[in-house]
C-alpha cells in the first residue's frame, strides 16, 4: 500500500512538472519581448503592438530601460548569452559591436526576401541597418528616425518689444536663428539671470553620449570630422583648427545656458524649456511631444515653435537619432521576431506609428503632408533629413565614445582647453584604431 | 567514514567555493590582463605580453585619475578621521538620549551608497532646486555648482562620503574609547594632569591602534570609491573632475568592455592598496609594541 501512495505522488509531480513546463514552452513561444529606452516612441510602440496582438495572438512586451542605463544592461545581457530580449531597437552606432559580436542575427537575406527595401527611407536604412556602410549587410531595420532639433519660446521670440530691442541691437531681425552666430546672439540676448531667464539649452552632459551628440553637429558644421572613414586616421581631423574653433564656441555657448547646464542631457533640457527657464533648447524631436503636453509645461506648450538645428561657417550637419529594430542572437523566439518587424514595417502599420507620434521610417508616409502636419514639429524634422549624420558605427564605438564624453565635458568644464581636449581625444581614438588593427595593412 | 574523510567533507564544499568565487577569478583575471580580449567580442584571448600594463602608465590621463582618487582619499578620510573621533569623545560620557543620538549619527552609513548618491544629487545639491543652495541664497550671488563646478565638485563627493563614513570612524573610536580603563584617568586627576595630558598621553595612545584599524578599512575603501561618484557626479564628471580610478576602471571593463586592459588595472589598483594596507599594518604594529 505503501509502495502505491509513493507511485501516486511521484506520477503527481511528475504530471504536474510536465503540464508546469509545456505551459512554460506555450508561453514562451507566444510572446514576444521587445527592449528599448525609457522614452514616448516606447511607449507608442507598446500601444501599436497590440494590433500585432490581436492579429495574431502573440503578446508584446516593450521593457523600457532609462536611457543612462540603457546600453550598459542590453550589453551585460549579452555578454550574458542572455535570452531576455527577442528585439532589441538599440543606437545606430550599436550596429559595428553588435553585428561583429554575433549579439545581432544577420538579417541580409530575409530582408531581401520578405521588406520592400525600396520602401524604406535611404539614408535612414544606412544608418541604422546596414554594416558595413555600403555592404549591402543588414542588421535591423529602421524603427524609429529621429533628428536633433529646436524648440523655442514664440511669445518671447514674436514679442514687439523683444524684436524692436533685438534688431536695435544685433541689427537684423528676431527669428528663429538660421547660422551659429545667430544663435548665439539670440541665447545672449535672451540671458538675463536676475529674471532667472537664460538663452539656451542643449546638452553638455557627461552621460551616455549626451555631450557628444550635441557638440558633434556644431564640429561638423564649423569644419571638423571625426577622422578619415577610409583610412580611420584621426590625427588632423579631429584636432583641426576647425573642430578647436567649434568646441570654443560650444563652451561659450554655456555662459548662457542656465548654471546646471554642464549636466544637461535630453531630460534636463526639456525641464528647463518646460519650466520656463530658457528661451530655446535642443532636443531629440522624439522628445517634442513633452513640450506641447500642458500637464507637463504648463508655461509654454501653446506657445512653442520648433526649428532645425542651424549651419555653421563650413556646412550643415545635424545630429542623427533614433534607432534599429534587431533580433538578439540568444533570443528563441527569432520567428516571431521576424513576423512582428515584418508587420511592422507595413505601410498600415506604419502610418498608425506615425499617427501614435513615432517617426517613421517609410519614405511614403514620412514625405506625405498627413505626417507634415501631424504635429507642429513634424515639418520641421522632415527638413533636418537631408543634413543628418552619425557617430563612429564600428565595433569600437563605445570606447570612442567614452573619451569624447570625457574631454569634450572637460573642455566645457574648463578643466581642458578646446585644443587639449581635442589632442587627447584624437591620440587616445588612435590608440583604439590601432589596438583593433585598423592600422595594420 | 574514517575521520579524515569526514574532515574533508565538511571542508571541501567551502573550499571549492573558495576556489571558484575567489581563487578562479584572480588567476584568470591576471592571465587576462596579459591579453588582448573583449568580453563582448567573440575572438578568444591574444597574449600581448605586458602591453595593457604598459599603455596603462605611459597613459597621462590615467595618472591624472590616480591623482583625483589619492587627493579624495586625504580629504575623505582625514574628515572622516577628524569627524568621527570628535564625535567619539563627546559620545564618550553619559547623559540623556545617548542611545537614541549614538542611533541616529550611525544611520548614514546603513543606507546604500546609491541612495545617499541620489539623495544627495536631487535633494542638498541641486543647482536650481537643492536646499542646500536655496539656504545659502541670502549670502550667495548666484548658486553654487556643486555637481557641475570642477573645483567644487570633489569637495561635494567628499561631503557626501564623509557624510556617510564619519559613523563608522566613530563607532570604531567608540569602542576604543569605552575600553580605556578609568582608573588610570582616576590617577591622572589624583595627579592634577590637564585635560590636554589626559587626552595626549592616555586617551591616544590606548585608542590609536583601533583608530589605524578604522583608517586602514576606510583608506582601502576609499580608494575603491565608485558608487557615490557614478551617481552624485554623473559618472566622474564635470569632466574628469571626480573621475577616480575605480570609475574608469569600471568605464574600461563594463562601458568598453576592453576585458584585457580593465583586468590590468585592476592589478595596478590592487598592487597599490596592498602596498599602502601594509604601510598602516607596519605602523599598526609599531604602534601596537608601543602601547
Amino acid at each position: 500500500m505503501k509502495s502505491v501512495r509513493i507511485s501516486l505522488v511521484l506520477a503527481l509531480i511528475l504530471a504536474f512538472a510536465f503540464v508546469s513546463a509545456t505551459k512554460a514552452d506555450n508561453h514562451q513561444s507566444q510572446s514576444l519581448t521587445i527592449v528599448w529606452a525609457e522614452w514616448d516612441p516606447a511607449n507608442y510602440l507598446q500601444e501599436l503592438s497590440k494590433d500585432f496582438t490581436a492579429e495574431t495572438g502573440i503578446a508584446v512586451d516593450v521593457i523600457q530601460i532609462p536611457w543612462p542605463n540603457f546600453q550598459d544592461k542590453v550589453f551585460t545581457a549579452f555578454v550574458g548569452k542572455s535570452d531576455l530580449y527577442d528585439i532589441v531597437i538599440g543606437d545606430s552606432q550599436w550596429l559595428g559591436r553588435n553585428s561583429q559580436g554575433e549579439n545581432y542575427i544577420n538579417l541580409t537575406d530575409w530582408i531581401n526576401e520578405n521588406i520592400d527595401v525600396d520602401a524604406i527611407y535611404g539614408p535612414a536604412m544606412t544608418a541604422f541597418a546596414e554594416y558595413p556602410k555600403g555592404s549591402g549587410t543588414y542588421w535591423a531595420l529602421p524603427a524609429e528616425v529621429d533628428a536633433a532639433g529646436y524648440v523655442y519660446r514664440k511669445d518671447l521670440f514674436e514679442d514687439p518689444k523683444e524684436m524692436v530691442a533685438f534688431e536695435k541691437k544685433y541689427g537684423y531681425a528676431l527669428a528663429p536663428p538660421k547660422t551659429y552666430d545667430q544663435l548665439r546672439d539670440i541665447a545672449e540676448f535672451f540671458t538675463r539671470p536676475d529674471d532667472d531667464l537664460y538663452g539656451i539649452a542643449t546638452w553638455y552632459s557627461k552621460e551616455y553620449d549626451g555631450i557628444t551628440m550635441g557638440f558633434q553637429q556644431v564640429m561638423w558644421s564649423f569644419g571638423g570630422t571625426y577622422g578619415d572613414a577610409e583610412t580611420y586616421k584621426v590625427a588632423g581631423h579631429l584636432n583641426s583648427d576647425d573642430a578647436a574653433k567649434a568646441l570654443e564656441f560650444y563652451t561659450d555657448l554655456l555662459q548662457f545656458a542656465p548654471p546646471d547646464a554642464p549636466n544637461y542631457y535630453w531630460a534636463e533640457t526639456l525641464n528647463a524649456y518646460n519650466s520656463g527657464k530658457v528661451a530655446m533648447a535642443m532636443n531629440y524631436f522624439a522628445f517634442f511631444p513633452g513640450v506641447l503636453n500642458p500637464e507637463v509645461n504648463k508655461i509654454s506648450h501653446d506657445k512653442s515653435g520648433f526649428f532645425i538645428a542651424p549651419a555653421g561657417p563650413k556646412g550643415h550637419y545635424i545630429s542623427i537619432g533614433g534607432q534599429g529594430m534587431s533580433i538578439s542572437s540568444f533570443s528563441k523566439n527569432k520567428d516571431i521576431a521576424k513576423q512582428y518587424m515584418k508587420w511592422f514595417m507595413q505601410k498600415p502599420v506604419q502610418e498608425k506609428w506615425a499617427a501614435l507620434g513615432g517617426f517613421t521610417p517609410h519614405k511614403e508616409v514620412l514625405q506625405s503632408d498627413t505626417f507634415k502636419m501631424a504635429s507642429p514639429f513634424n515639418k520641421a524634422f522632415a527638413e533636418s533629413f537631408p543634413y543628418l549624420r552619425d557617430f563612429w558605427a564600428v565595433p569600437e564605438y563605445a570606447e570612442l565614445l567614452a573619451a569624447c564624453q570625457t574631454h569634450w565635458n572637460a573642455a566645457i568644464s574648463k578643466i581642458k582647453t578646446p585644443k587639449e581636449a581635442l589632442d587627447a581625444i584624437a591620440r587616445e581614438h588612435e590608440e583604439i584604431f590601432e589596438d583593433a588593427g585598423y592600422y595594420d595593412e | 567514514m574514517s575521520d579524515y574523510q569526514l574532515k574533508m567533507a565538511f571542508i571541501m564544499p567551502t573550499m571549492i567555493l573558495l576556489i571558484l568565487m575567489n581563487i578562479f577569478p584572480l588567476l584568470w583575471s591576471l592571465y587576462l590582463s596579459f591579453h588582448r580580449y573583449k568580453a563582448s567580442m567573440p575572438a578568444a584571448p591574444r597574449f600581448i605580453g605586458v602591453r595593457n600594463y604598459a599603455r596603462l602608465l605611459q597613459d597621462p590621463e590615467i595618472w591624472g585619475y590616480f591623482q583625483t582618487t589619492a587627493y579624495f582619499v586625504l580629504l575623505a578620510v582625514a574628515a572622516q578621521f577628524f569627524i568621527g573621533f570628535g564625535l567619539a569623545l563627546l559620545l564618550n560620557r553619559e547623559f540623556r538620549y545617548k542611545g537614541f543620538i549614538t542611533t541616529l549619527l550611525l544611520l548614514p552609513m546603513m543606507l546604500s551608497p546609491v541612495v545617499v548618491g541620489l539623495f544627495w544629487r536631487f535633494i542638498l545639491f541641486s543647482d536650481n532646486s537643492g536646499l542646500l543652495n536655496f539656504f545659502l541664497s541670502p549670502v550667495l550671488k548666484s548658486p553654487i555648482g556643486w555637481t557641475t563646478h570642477p573645483k567644487v565638485a570633489m569637495l561635494a563627493v567628499v561631503i557626501v562620503d564623509t557624510w556617510m563614513w564619519s559613523p563608522f570612524m566613530m563607532l570604531i573610536a567608540l569602542a576604543g574609547l569605552s575600553a580605556v580603563p578609568k582608573y588610570l584617568y582616576e590617577a591622572a586627576d589624583v595627579d592634577r594632569a590637564s585635560a590636554w595630558f589626559k587626552f595626549r598621553w592616555i586617551t591616544l595612545p590606548l585608542v590609536s591602534p583601533l583608530l589605524l584599524i578604522a583608517l586602514l578599512f576606510r583608506t582601502m575603501d576609499a580608494f575603491k570609491m565608485f558608487d557615490i561618484v557614478y551617481v552624485l557626479t554623473r559618472e566622474g564628471g564635470p569632466g574628469t573632475a571626480t573621475e577616480t580610478v575605480s570609475m574608469n576602471l569600471y568605464k574600461l571593463a563594463f562601458r568598453n568592455y576592453n576585458t584585457g586592459k580593465a583586468c590590468a588595472m585592476a592589478y595596478i589598483l590592487l598592487i597599490i592598496i596592498v602596498a599602502l594596507s601594509n604601510i598602516y599594518v607596519k605602523y599598526l604594529n609599531r604602534v601596537k609594541g608601543e602601547a
